[in-house]
């Protein structure tokens, strides 16, 4: 290969500083190749490596004897054995996951993600242009656009890919005929149009035989350029835009060696800052300025988008891991419920109503996924109804999340509003997402901090706020034992109050029945009522069945580490049952009352509660006072 | 300064480094117990380097640990001890028991001396400490099924590497998350190359170990591989004399089992100039490679080696 872009030897042999200034001066590009299987996407990345020597003599030789071997380019070498790793990918000939290769031109340096064409394999193509600047669709001459082609083109739109290349390659196997050039190129344009893909740049390539990769092809007259290579090294890269946006910061860990330094460490999204800017901390809204940008290299006057920095204020605020640090007359919103365009990741399809763990930049919250509205049928981009998603589908839905989020539209923001969904029983990656915008906002919870917390409502009290949640069966003797544990405190001086299941029922929750949808919703409601009492400084002490474990935690997540005290009333059903107060189990027997715990609907026993009452070896005052000590000991 | 002066366009060695920053960062706020893991070479130069910009002013909050074969060259250990006590980072040893009560050396043993001192070694080293989380200098450009693996690559209780079954990486949001007993493996470079890394070493003025330098140095011959005589441990076959040669390395490992490259390039422009220059990859100098036939890397990681 003799061809100008790459020709640097004469340069490192003659003057190696000069050549490392140029290299030390280069922009990165990430790009992505994706088509259909044998659309020649590893012959291409192969060529690419060929070309910029990326590949060294034993690697060649070994290329070489592969070719002969495996190869399916006859005794010519075969530029697909050089990028398809995995031993089992070469028996079956076919590329499964992604792979990043690298090469340089004398402007930039590249990592390909090569992405590979079957259909079950769309997850791995969404991972590889999650982080692409521009993708590279092929297209195989002889078949035109395929619906493959329309797919990948689809998801790279989706993911926000705004530089896409149609690459029509094998042009040598068309006699580099410009009509067929044409045909694929009107095909493509009426379809780009229709899914909202505003510009892409046409190409005709022969990735096998080299054809308007590196240098004009004489074969193609009738094109004027640019090469393939031309175009990568000049396209506009994602990190020059973001630094045009608002600063965003989101804060990854707290950086406190001695007393006298304070620092917030993190990746800068959007934006730049400079010392002496005024910011603002999400979601807390507390503002301060920026005293110093720290490296180890020194300070800096300035840092950008793309930059891993550490800031330090000029005071004293609260910000932690999740917070996001922004611009303080230009902050994103906080909210807790979205519209989010998701694909399923995983073998297990997505189950409605089940809590995952969501992280969106540094946050990582409990998050639930409603029915989808609709899922996209990547084929045809029609929407059509869906009850779950399974692997590979793609569909729009509403999530709501435990706690507000820092967040901001994808598409003006691929940090604050992409998010990967993580299963909590096997935490594997199940899902990926997209914030579209939000559907409630989090009642302004960024612009007023107030100034009475619940450190000075606990202060004035003299007392730790605490939730005492008993939980157990019907008649196990919850309200008796929860009764006692109020008197008891009450003398002691404690505030505390006492939420019970049947008292709640005829207010605040009168218009719940006992389905299992109205359960959840009861015990959510008491949850944000006893967090508020909590936060008023208040000992809280609630009884009610709450059978369902799932819906404990989500009360348990409501509260800071440690002021959800679970009480578990351990009695066996048949004691219950024998002892049958207020004889609903014997209505339930005769099938008078549906749903009920222990009868027909399941009660799930805790697995860790923090304290656990044998009601069958202890009577209602050492259960009090080992439920009092337990509480005060830890106070 | 890679850091430099801010532009819109910053310079892929910028994007780099902020990337593998954000890396490290990552899992010290959500991995329980992490460690870096310190092979000495290069990579591991970079990567302790990149460790503690991270988190400058502080050290880096966890320890580096050199799974150590008693084997590797003298420069190596004298650097090692150097740059722990530079970094202010507790540097742990280990040494795998049973390899040294069997005397598992490179010269007798081959293949079982790499699998016993490092990859047994590690596997054991992990376990003892507990740590759940550990760096590695791996890059994608080295190998063929490195290309492939995650920045964060989840690991079975039993060390064992699934590659049909990594998690999905998407953005750079990564998944910490695991159970106990379950780890994960971290490769801060993943999207470095070798230039890359000769280039940070220069412009940050990294001190590596001056193996990589030319110099006069005692060796002999063997299989086609120029190996150095780095201590009288080195068993010379009947009519094998050492002979002084200008040498270098391309990568460091056990000395019996790291072939020198002749070499005149005494300053790293020299060095860096000898490798764009150079026809042969950087693995070739190194035996673990060749076992097992082209799949040799991917069916040792899938043991558990790095």
């Amino acid at each position: 290969m003799t061809d100008p872009v790459y020709v640097t030897e004469a340069l490192i042999a003659e003057d190696i500083d000069a050549y490392l200034d140029q290299h030390q001066h280069k922009t990165m590009l990430r790009f992505i190749t994706c088509g259909s299987v044998d659309d020649g996407k590893s012959t291409l990345i192969g060529r690419l490596l060929y070309d910029s020597k990326m590949i060294f003599e034993d690697q060649l030789a070994a290329l070489e004897s592969d070719s002969k071997k495996v190869g399916t380019q006859g005794q010519e070498i075969d530029f697909a054995l050089l990028v398809d790793g995995l031993a089992a990918e070469r028996e079956q000939g076919i590329t499964i996951d992604v792979a990043y290769r690298f090469f340089n031109t004398e402007k930039r340096k590249f990592i390909v993600a090569d992405c590979p064409g079957h259909e079950q394999y769309t997850r791995n193509m969404i991972t590889g242009a999650s982080t692409a600047d521009l993708a590279v669709i092929l297209v195989d001459a002889r078949k035109g656009v395929l619906v493959q082609t329309r797919r990948h083109s689809y998801l790279c739109h989706l993911i926000g890919i705004r530089n896409l290349v149609l690459a029509v390659n094998k042009m040598d196997l068309v006699d580099y005929s410009q009509e067929v050039f044409d045909q694929i190129v009107a095909d493509y344009t009426a379809f780009a149009s229709s899914i909202g893909i505003e510009s892409f740049t046409a190409l005709p390539i022969s990735g096998f035989k080299g054809d308007n990769i590196t240098a004009l092809s004489a074969n193609t007259p009738w094109y004027q350029g640019p090469t393939l290579v031309e175009h990568l090294e000049t396209v506009e890269v994602n990190s020059a835009r973001d630094a045009q946006r608002p600063f965003r910061l989101p804060v990854q860990w707290v950086n406190r060696p001695n007393l006298d330094f304070r620092g917030f460490s993190g990746l800068i999204s959007t934006g730049s800052v400079k010392p002496g800017d005024q910011v603002r901390v999400l979601p807390s809204g507390k503002t301060s300025t920026v005293t110093r940008i720290v490296t180890m290299d020194g300070d800096l006057d300035e840092a950008v988008a793309g930059q891993s920095v550490t800031l330090c204020f000029a005071d004293e605020v609260d910000c932690s891991r999740g917070d996001v640090i922004a611009l303080a007359d230009n902050p994103p919103e906080a909210a807790d419920q979205f519209e989010a365009t998701i694909v399923w990741l995983n073998d297990d399809p997505l189950h409605v109503g089940r809590a995952y763990w969501m992280k969106l930049g540094t946050q990582m919250v409990s998050v639930t996924v409603q029915q989808p509205k609709y899922a996209v049928n990547v084929n045809t981009m029609d929407h059509v109804a869906a009850k779950t998603l399974e692997l590979n589908a793609i569909g729009v839905a509403t999530i709501t999340t435990d706690k507000p989020v820092v967040f901001e539209p994808y598409a003006a923001n691929r940090t604050l509003g992409g998010f990967i969904l993580i299963d909590k029983m096997t935490n594997s990656t199940v899902g990926a997402g997209m914030l579209n915008f939000s559907l409630r906002r989090a009642q302004n919870v960024h612009w007023q901090a107030l100034d009475i917390g619940r450190e000075a409502h606990a202060g004035l009290k003299n007392q730790k706020p605490a939730v005492l949640w008993f939980t157990g069966l019907s008649g196990s003797g919850k309200s008796t034992i929860a009764n006692m544990v109020e008197k008891k405190l009450h003398r002691m001086n404690r505030h505390t109050f006492l939420l019970d299941g049947d008292n709640v029922r005829h207010g605040l929750n009168k218009d719940l029945g006992f389905t299992e949808a109205d359960r959840i919703e009861n015990i959510r409601r008491v949850g944000e009522v006893a967090k508020l009492m909590a936060d008023a400084g208040l000992i809280v002490i609630t009884a009610f069945i709450s059978p369902f474990r799932a819906d404990r935690d989500m009360v348990r997540k409501m509260l800071p580490e440690g002021e959800f005290i679970e009480v578990f009333i351990d009695t066996p059903l048949a004691v219950a049952e024998e002892r049958d107060v207020k004889g609903l189990y014997k209505k339930a027997r005769a099938g008078q009352l549906k749903n009920f715990t222990g009868i027909d609907s399941p009660y799930e026993v805790p697995e860790s509660a923090e304290i656990r009452i044998d009601t069958t070896t202890m009577d209602v005052e050492e259960a009090a006072d080992l439920i009092v000590n337990t509480l005060l000991g830890d106070g | 300064m890679a850091q430099g002066a801010p532009r819109a366009n910053l310079t892929h060695l910028q994007r780099l480094e902020a990337e593998a920053i954000h890396i490290i960062r990552e899992v010290v706020a959500e991995a329980e117990h992490p460690v870096m893991l310190y092979s000495v070479g290069k990579d591991s130069a970079v990567m302790l380097h990149l460790a503690r910009k991270a988190f400058y002013p502080s050290p880096p909050p966890f320890p580096l640990l050199h799974v150590d074969t008693t084997w590797k060259f003298q420069d190596m250990y004298r650097l090692r001890d150097r740059m722990a006590k530079e970094s202010g980072m507790e540097l742990l040893v280990y040494h795998n028991q049973e390899a040294m009560e069997k005397g598992i050396n490179p010269f007798d043993h081959g293949a079982l001396h790499t699998d016993m001192w490092k990859t047994e070694g590690l596997k054991q080293a992990l376990d003892k400490w507990g740590f759940d989380a550990a760096f590695g200098g791996a890059r994608r450009d080295e190998e063929k099924s490195r290309a492939k693996e995650r920045i964060f690559s989840f690991r079975t209780a039993s060390h064992g590497w699934d590659p049909k079954n990594q998690r999905p990486e998407l953005w750079n949001l990564y998944n910490a998350r695991k159970h106990k007993g379950e780890s994960i493996r971290v490769f801060p470079i993943s999207n470095w190359t070798e230039l890359d890394v000769w280039q940070y070493i220069h412009l940050n003025d990294i001190p590596i170990v001056p193996l990589y330098f030319a110099a006069e140095r005692p060796t002999v011959e063997r299989d086609g591989m120029l190996l150095m005589v780095d201590d009288d441990r080195f068993p010379l076959k009947p009519g094998e004399t050492p002979v002084m040669r200008s040498i270098r390395f391309r990568t460091l490992g056990c000395y019996p089992l790291t072939g020198a490259v002749e070499s005149a390039a005494k300053t790293l422009p020299d060095v860096i100039q000898e490798t764009l220059l150079t026809t042969t990859s950087e693995r070739q100098g190194r035996a673990i490679d060749k076992d097992a036939g082209g799949a040799g890397m991917e069916v040792k990681k899938q043991q558990g080696y790095f």
